[in-house]
Formats: structure tokens, C-alpha cells, sequence
């Protein structure tokens, strides 16, 4: 469907995230195009990671975090009231910093997810489909019922991969995937990424610039709010060229070219 | 590929009815409530027949603290031999335990190499799970007969001397093992600190760690006279049966727990002055080991505060 | 600089070695408090052992020869059961016949009966096992000299007749089969009690608390209830199970009509009670283990609360859980006081057959042993403490089994 007005995936509208009574991440306004990659970008303790998880209610396990302002999925709110997180989670998958695969069979672990969500279909297909989706599948299809933990990191990540888009998410969220990764896993991770937003809209936090260059099409770029409260908030968002190129805002063009700090 | 509940459209995010999942946490909350009903449980029962014992119009407050026999079924009835000989037996304990308990935990956190503690360790706990009444057996069979040997005759065959060494035996585990846990919880930069400036190594831990640690010892202190005082079998079995008012350590004299055993393992019909006075008694015990226990683990969350 | 005031290197190291001479006796003081730790373990043991071994000097009321010609142990079992047929009365022994028919029974138990019932031992004394090595010959002396016609032997009263034969009021013919098959009726209905409950409130505590009032209270009052002496647990049991629910633990709401509350059931259900925080702290540890980036990853594909936790987190934490509920087993198996005063009985000759059965327990035979004056009864106590602190090491060893085989996964 090509459009020349781009299509929203998720957007967020005047978003605060506390902890507490402090303010982590603050007035955030972004709109994340459809099956594009979006970066988050900043310094380490600005709040990327927090802002990502906001996107999946995965802080509300963080006790006494809560969020003011919207995030909208498709004209719905995700934090209003009558929002089911595991079913945002169900619609928002995602992959985190260090690979966390289940302790069960590689199969297991693309499985599990599918049938706790009630997928009636052939299981053997999704699992292969998966693993083909996440490029796993020549290097694991003979020990499929093998440990997940007898794999190597960057396989292991990639079957973190598989086992999000068995359950067909509408948007990947990827917390610097490739951070506890060796540069030649690194860059499958971002060679599938160029061909997973073929079908999927992808938010990455990833505090490696070139990285950010390389694989997105739009960047954020978060920084500490001037006022000295630690308070992190997003002060340029737009086209990934444009923020490497001509940055608007003088501290983005600080940090891009190493002048930061 | 088919999911049930996905359109490819429009998206449902609104809250589903789970009401299973809504039914165990119920269940869980419910097995976690259980153990504040068991408290009020305690509570109530023994605060139930204590009240029916108080409000006996024999047992006035003068009698029960005034008085020094104890003998509910014929109308004595003063508490202190039971109490004297709880604290006898449980100070005997404690004189035991804590230089032997503090000085194993002293030489396992800062002497003993770890292939040493490793093998030394397991000793200790062998220690820490026979059970009492086998502690009670040791206590009546060896003991006894040897503290005869080196006393004398004035030696009781029953008598609160051997329970309370043997008490101090058991309660041994459980203050080194915690004392050694408050030693340990000690910074590394405090140590390295006094030999910096050419400590030995025992100036170190008795002048630098030791006080450190005092108040985690100091919980290991009050947790084992709550043990102490809580123990059963050990002085049922070698301490003596019949309340006796002494402060002889060599006599024979029973203690709260030991005459709520003798008593209980009887006939006892429900209702009786015996029957009640019982449950006074395990109340007072119940009240007692609790605040030990309230307060040593106050004590430690601040110790533990004040090293993370 | 200021004139010094320390001393000069020379007189320093004098006073160092002086240190170092303090500092090696303490350590020598602190490593003599373990020695008598150790000590004071080994003279339990070999206190136990010494009772279970030694000679015994006995006599028969009844004279063999009044019975039969030849030895006891060359009679074959059709003339041990003749022996008793025609000796006993023959209501005693249709009696015996009914608890289980003579003819099943085993040659060594016929020869038990025979001993027991017919020549009737009565023992003069026993010695413990160091003095019966020790010092043999006057042990032999003095029995030729105070007891002329009495047998001595030396005997073993840890025996394979000593773990299959009930209760009896003659120490020589006792054994502890009524009090384990107790224990075990009562460990069981215990752990049944305990371990459902005690894992759902540590699930409860570790995955869906939050850190609010009550739950800070629940924490810590299990944490406290972990510190009630078990007497206090016995009274609690006398109070509620055995009373206040009598209709139920007596079975009489079932239609059991010859008992009252003072049942193995009473006693499991107290002693459940007894080791419930034991259980929820371990298992909390447990649960504490498994890593939160599992639960992460669970939730991370849409799942549930307890999806994660029936699927993750409990087959994570299980051997840990497992581990945790044989330790409380063993607390439990070795706990005395709470059964005396929920009220074990102190002579039953009858196994358990049910919840609703009265019982005794290994701990309380032990007690009641310890506390006859005759020494005899010293050395069945003895034996019985072999076979309870060998269940409990085999317990104990399974325990550390489990733990070391579960690998470090994560």
C-alpha cells in the first residue's frame, strides 16, 4: 500500500513516565511510522530503555512507575483503564539486551508463546516459518529439540527473534539487541532487521550511533532535560540522514559527532 | 495461520475476563493469609484459655506472682518455679553457646581457609539437625553421669546443670552460623584498613571486625535465648519433672515447656484448672520468644541496612 | 619532625612478637571452641552407639529344657509352632493367630514368641558397649558372682527383628515398627498440608505481592511464626485440631466411632502447621533464584501472570522447592514435643491404618524409653535413635543430591 501520507504505527502524546514522584522520561511526542525502523538514541541514564518499555506496559512491573499523558495504538490509548496489558504485549513483542531464551528445546521456545495465545494453526510451519523469518532456520532445523542454551549468543538472540514474530506482532521493540553480541552476530541482527520491517514496524534503543545510522530510517535522540531534574526527554526526532546531517538542535550535533560530554 | 482471537484490522486490546487467572490469585493471597490466621489461631486459643485461667477467682495476682509453688490442681499457685528454672537452664545455655558459638564463627569467617570451612561446616550442621530428644537422651545418659563425676554427689539425676550444657550444645550451630554471617557481612575495606595501618590479624577482627558486627551477634544472642527458652524435650528429659523452687543448678527443677509436656502427656480433660494453667503458661512462652524474635530481626535490618 | 614517640625498631619487634604470641593463642582458643563442637557431637554419637551394643545378662523364668530337648535355633518351624500350640493357652493363641495367622508368620518371629511368651527372658543387666570390651572378664566375673544361673551375651538390640516387630511393654521383645509406620502417616499428612499451601504463599509473595501494608505484615510474620517454639505449636494443635475440629479429625464425621481427636491425622495437620513458614521461606529462596529475565521473556510474547509462573518460574524452582520440603520433612520427623501434647499415645501395639488411627511416633518412643529407669530400656532408646538419625541422614543426603544436581542454567 503505497501512500504519500505515511501511515502511524504508535504515537505518543504528551507521555511522562515516573517512578515515583520522579519524572524519568518526560513530554515525549513522537509518531513512529509504519513498518519503518525507528531509533532511540542518547546517553546511557536518559531513559531510552524506559521509554521503549513504556510502549509494552513493561514497567508496570517496576513497582510505583506510572505514566501520565497517551500512547496510541491504532486511535487506543494504552494506558487507559479498560486496557488488558497482556494484550498489548500480545500486539507489541520484544526483544531484550541480553539474549533471554526460555530453558526448554529450541521448538519449545518458539512454541510456547503461539499456544499460550491460543494458535490453532500447524505448529511445525510457524516454528519453521519463524525461524526462516529470523534467519535461524538452516543453522537449527536439525536440533530443533535441542536445548535453546546449547546455541551461541547471536543465535540465541535470534531465537528471541523467531519466538516474537511466531506471535505475529504488530510492532518489535528491540532493547540494544546487539549490546552483549560479537560484531559478526551484530550484524546479521541488523542485516534481519532491514528484512523483518518488510512486514513489521521496529523501535530500537541502541546507544550505538553508527548502529542507528546503519539500520533506521527515523531517529529519536533523548537527552537530560537542561533543568538539572535527571529528567530524560526526546529534544529531536526525525529522519535518520537528517539527524546525522543537519541536526536542528546543537546538543544532537554534539553527541553525533563525539562531542558530547 | 489462524489465531483465534486476531482480526487483522481491528485491534482488541480491551480487558479480557480471566477468571481463572483472577481465581489463583485468590487461592495464592488466600495461602499466604493463612499464616496471619495461624497467628491470631495462636493467639486466640492460648489467649482464650489463659483468659478462663485468670478469671478463676483463686488466681489472684498476688498468688501468681507472689507465691512459690506451683501445684494448679490443689490451689498453688505461684509461676516463679517454672520461670526460675526456664531462666536457669536457658542462662547455662547461653554461658555455653555464646563464647563457644562467637569463638567457632570468629575462627571459621577470619582464620579458616574456605577448602577448611568448606569441610567444617557440614559438622556444624549435622549438629544443628538431631533432633532435641536425642539431645535429651545425651543429656541424661552422658552428661548427667558426668557432671556426677566431676561433682559429686550433690549431683541430682535430674538436674537443670546437664540440660542447660546440652542446650548450649545444640543452640551452638545457630549462633555461629549467624554470627559468622554478621562477621562476614563486614567490609573487606575495613579490614584491609587495619592492616594497612599494622594490625595483626587478631587486632583486626576482635578490634575492628568484631565490633563491627556486634549488633548481627547480638540478634544471634537473642534468637538463641529465645530458642532457649522454647526448648522442650532437653528438659523434660534430663531437667527434672516437678516444679521445685531453686536456684541450684545441680537440682532438679521443671521448666515452662517441660511441665506443659509432662502435664499435657497425661490424662488431661478439658476444662480443668490443669487444662487452662497450661495454656497460660505456653502464652506467657508464646509472648516471650515472639518480642526476641521481633526484636532480633529489627536488629537485623539495621545491621543489614547499615553494610549495603 | 616532632622527637618520635614510638619505640625504636628493635624494642618495636620485641613487642610485635608479643602481639603475635596474644594473637596465636586466641587463634588456638578459637580453634579449640570447634574442637569441642566436634567433640561434643562425636560423644553424642558415640553415646548412642555405646547404648545400642553390649553384653546382657538375663535369665529365663521358664527353664528351656521344661519346654523342649533340643536348642531353640535347631527346631524347625513346624516344631516352633508346636511348641507354642501346646504351651500357650489356647485363647492366646487364637488371639495371635487372629493379628495374623501363626503359620504366615516368619521362624525368627516364632522364635521372638517362644522366647518371649514360654521361657519368658528376664533381664538381670545390661553394660554398655565400652565396658563390655573394656573391661570383659569382671563383667563376667560379677554376673558368675550375683547371678549364677543367668545367661550373659553379647547382643546387638539394633536388629532387623528390632524394625519389623511392634510394641511391646519388654524391652528385649520391643520394637520401633508402630512408631515409624507413625512417623510416616504423620510426615505424610503433614507435607501434604504444608506444601501446596506453603509454595502458594511463596508464589504469592514473590509474584503478584506488592509492597504494600499487608503483605509487609504477611512477610513478616511468617518469618516470626518461624520462631514459635513447637511446644507452642502442640497447644495450638490440642486447641483446634484435636478439640475445637474433633468431629473431623477423629473421623466420626465419617463414621469412625472409636476414636477421638487425638489422631495421626491431628498430629500431621499440627505438624504441617509447624513447618508451613519453614516451607514458604524456602521456596521463596527458591523463586528469589529463578532469573527475572525469564519472566521478562514470558511476558514478553503476551503471556499471563500465572502463565509465567506455571510455565517458568515453578519448573525452575522446583528442585529447590523439592529440597526445601525435605528439610522441613526431617524437622518434622524429628520433632517431639507438639506430639506429646497433641497426644501420641505411649503404648499402641497397632500399625496405623488410617488418619483416623491413634499412633505413636520414632521421637516419642525415644522419649518414653529414655525416661524408664531400667537400663535396658536405655538401649532400645539407643537403637531407636540409630534408625531415626539414619532416616534423617538419608534424607539430609538426598537433599544435597538434589541441590548439586541441578545445574546452574542461567
Amino acid at each position: 500500500m503505497q501512500n504519500n501520507q505515511p501511515e502511524i504505527a504508535i504515537e505518543t502524546k504528551n507521555l511522562f513516565i515516573f517512578y515515583g514522584s520522579f519524572a524519568a522520561v518526560s513530554e515525549v511526542n513522537i509518531k513512529i511510522e509504519k513498518q519503518k525502523v525507528t531509533a532511540i538514541i542518547g546517553p546511557s541514564g536518559c531513559g531510552k530503555s524506559t521509554l521503549l518499555r513504556a510502549f509494552n506496559r513493561m514497567n508496570d512491573f517496576v513497582p510505583s512507575s506510572y505514566v501520565t499523558g497517551e500512547i496510541l495504538l491504532q486511535g487506543q490509548n494504552l494506558y487507559s483503564k479498560n486496557i488488558d496489558p497482556v494484550e498489548v504485549r500480545r500486539k507489541i513483542g520484544m526483544v531484550f539486551q541480553k539474549p533471554n531464551p526460555f530453558p526448554k528445546s529450541i521448538y519449545e521456545n518458539i512454541s510456547w508463546g503461539a499456544k499460550i495465545n491460543g494458535f490453532k494453526g500447524n505448529m511445525d510451519e510457524l516454528v519453521e516459518q519463524s525461524l526462516r523469518g529470523a534467519a535461524l532456520w538452516d543453522e537449527v532445523k536439525d536440533k530443533l529439540k535441542k536445548s535453546a542454551y546449547e546455541l551461541s549468543g547471536g543465535q540465541q538472540q535470534r531465537l528471541c527473534i523467531a519466538r516474537t514474530i511466531a506471535i505475529q506482532p504488530e510492532i518489535i521493540l528491540m532493547d540494544e539487541p546487539a549490546s552483549a553480541l560479537d560484531p559478526i552476530s551484530t550484524l546479521r541482527i541488523e542485516e534481519l532487521m532491514q528484512e523483518l520491517k518488510q512486514n513489521y514496524t521496529i523501535i530500537i534503543v541502541t546507544h550505538n550511533m553508527q548502529q542507528a545510522a546503519r539500520v533506521s530510517d527515523y531517529t529519536a535522540m533523548m537527552m537530560l532535560e537542561k533543568d538539572g531534574s535527571r529528567s530524560g526527554t526526546v529534544i529531536e526526532f526525525s529522519e535518520t540522514k537528517r539527524i546525522f546531517t543537519n541536526p536542528k538542535d546543537k546538543r544532537t550535533e554534539d553527541y553525533v559527532t563525539g562531542r558530547f560530554g | 495461520m489462524t489465531y483465534i482471537a486476531s482480526k487483522m484490522n481491528q485491534l482488541d486490546l480491551s480487558k479480557k475476563f480471566r477468571p481463572g487467572e483472577s481465581l489463583i490469585q485468590a487461592l495464592l493471597f488466600l495461602a499466604g493469609f493463612l499464616s496471619i490466621f495461624i497467628t491470631l489461631a495462636i493467639v486466640y486459643e492460648l489467649g482464650k484459655e489463659a483468659w478462663l485461667f485468670f478469671g478463676n477467682p483463686d488466681v489472684t495476682f498476688a498468688k501468681f506472682f507472689g507465691t512459690t509453688t506451683w501445684q494448679p490442681g490443689i490451689g498453688h499457685f505461684g509461676i516463679w518455679p517454672l520461670v526460675t528454672s526456664t531462666l536457669i537452664t536457658s542462662l547455662i545455655a547461653m554461658v555455653v553457646s555464646l563464647p563457644l558459638g562467637l569463638a567457632v564463627a570468629l575462627y571459621l569467617s577470619e582464620y579458616a581457609s574456605p577448602k577448611a570451612r568448606s569441610a567444617l561446616k557440614p559438622i556444624l550442621e549435622i549438629l544443628a539437625g538431631i533432633p532435641t530428644v536425642v539431645y535429651g537422651y545425651f543429656a541424661l545418659l552422658f552428661m548427667t553421669p558426668l557432671l556426677q563425676k566431676i561433682f559429686g554427689e550433690g549431683v541430682g539425676v535430674y538436674n537443670m546443670a546437664s540440660a542447660g550444657i546440652v542446650m548450649g550444645i545444640m543452640i551452638l550451630p545457630l549462633i555461629s552460623s549467624m554470627s559468622e554471617d554478621a562477621l562476614s557481612a563486614v567490609p573487606r575495606a575495613l579490614r584491609e584498613g587495619a592492616y594497612a595501618m599494622g594490625a595483626t590479624k587478631f587486632e583486626t577482627s576482635i578490634q575492628v571486625v568484631l565490633p563491627a558486627a556486634l549488633s548481627g551477634i547480638g540478634a544471634a544472642l537473642i534468637i538463641g535465648i529465645s530458642r532457649a527458652v522454647g526448648e522442650t524435650m532437653i528438659v523434660a528429659i534430663a531437667a527434672g519433672s516437678g516444679p521445685n523452687f531453686t536456684f541450684n543448678p545441680f537440682k532438679a527443677a521443671e521448666t515452662m515447656t517441660g511441665h506443659i509436656a509432662r502435664i499435657s502427656g497425661g490424662d488431661l480433660s478439658y476444662n480443668s484448672i490443669d487444662y487452662t494453667s497450661l495454656f497460660a503458661i505456653a502464652l506467657m512462652l508464646f509472648l516471650v520468644t515472639l518480642v526476641l524474635n521481633l526484636v532480633s530481626q529489627a536488629v537485623i535490618n539495621r545491621f543489614r541496612q547499615r553494610y549495603e | 619532625m616532632n622527637h618520635s614517640h614510638y619505640p625504636k625498631d628493635d624494642s618495636f619487634r620485641v613487642s610485635l612478637n608479643g602481639r603475635y604470641r596474644i594473637a596465636n593463642l586466641w587463634q588456638g582458643l578459637f580453634f579449640s571452641a570447634l574442637v569441642i563442637a566436634i567433640l561434643s557431637l562425636v560423644a553424642l554419637l558415640y553415646n548412642v552407639v555405646d547404648g545400642a551394643f553390649g553384653y546382657v545378662a538375663y535369665e529365663y523364668k521358664h527353664a528351656p529344657s521344661e519346654f523342649t530337648a533340643k536348642p531353640l535355633d535347631q527346631l524347625n518351624k513346624q516344631e516352633l509352632l508346636e511348641l507354642l500350640k501346646t504351651n500357650l493357652s489356647s485363647g492366646a493363641y487364637k488371639k495371635l493367630d487372629n493379628d495374623k495367622p501363626m503359620g504366615e508368620r516368619s521362624k525368627s518371629v516364632l522364635v521372638t514368641l517362644v522366647l518371649e511368651r514360654l521361657f519368658q527372658i528376664d533381664t538381670k543387666q545390661t553394660w554398655s558397649m565400652t565396658d563390655s570390651i573394656l573391661h570383659s572378664n569382671d563383667i563376667k566375673a560379677e554376673v558368675a558372682d550375683k547371678y549364677p544361673k543367668a545367661i550373659l551375651e553379647f547382643r546387638s538390640w539394633l536388629t532387623p527383628v528390632f524394625l519389623t516387630t511392634p510394641m511391646s511393654s519388654k524391652a528385649e521383645f520391643a520394637g520401633v515398627r508402630t512408631a515409624i509406620l507413625g512417623s510416616l502417616w504423620m510426615v505424610g499428612i503433614a507435607i501434604l498440608f504444608a506444601l501446596p499451601i506453603g509454595t502458594g504463599a511463596a508464589i504469592y509473595l514473590q509474584e503478584y505481592a506488592d509492597k504494600n501494608f499487608i503483605n509487609r505484615i504477611i512477610q513478616t510474620n511468617i518469618n516470626n511464626l518461624a520462631g514459635v517454639p513447637s511446644i507452642v505449636y502442640g497447644m495450638l494443635g490440642l486447641a483446634i485440631f484435636v478439640r475445637t475440629f474433633e468431629g473431623f479429625t477423629s473421623g466420626s464425621m465419617f463414621g469412625v466411632t472409636d476414636s477421638n481427636g487425638r489422631t495421626v491425622l491431628s498430629a500431621g495437620l499440627t505438624m504441617g502447621t509447624l513447618v508451613l513458614p519453614l516451607i514458604i521461606i524456602n521456596a521463596q529462596e527458591a523463586i528469589k533464584a529463578v532469573p527475572d529475565s525469564l519472566r521478562q521473556a514470558a511476558f514478553g510474547v503476551g503471556a499471563t501472570r500465572w502463565q509465567t509462573v506455571w510455565h517458568h518460574v515453578l519448573p525452575n524452582a522446583l528442585p529447590g522447592i523439592l529440597t526445601g520440603s525435605i528439610l522441613a520433612v526431617s524437622r518434622a520427623i524429628g520433632e517431639t514435643a507438639p506430639l506429646i501434647v497433641v497426644g501420641a499415645s505411649t503404648f499402641i501395639s497397632v500399625d496405623p491404618s488410617g488418619p483416623f488411627s491413634k499412633f505413636t511416633a520414632l521421637p516419642i518412643q525415644i522419649y518414653q524409653w529414655t525416661t524408664r529407669a531400667q537400663s535396658e530400656f536405655h538401649s532400645i532408646a539407643a537403637s531407636a535413635i540409630i534408625v531415626l538419625l539414619i532416616l534423617l541422614l538419608t534424607l539430609n543426603a538426598t537433599a544435597v543430591l538434589l541441590r548439586n544436581r541441578v545445574q546452574r542454567k542461567y
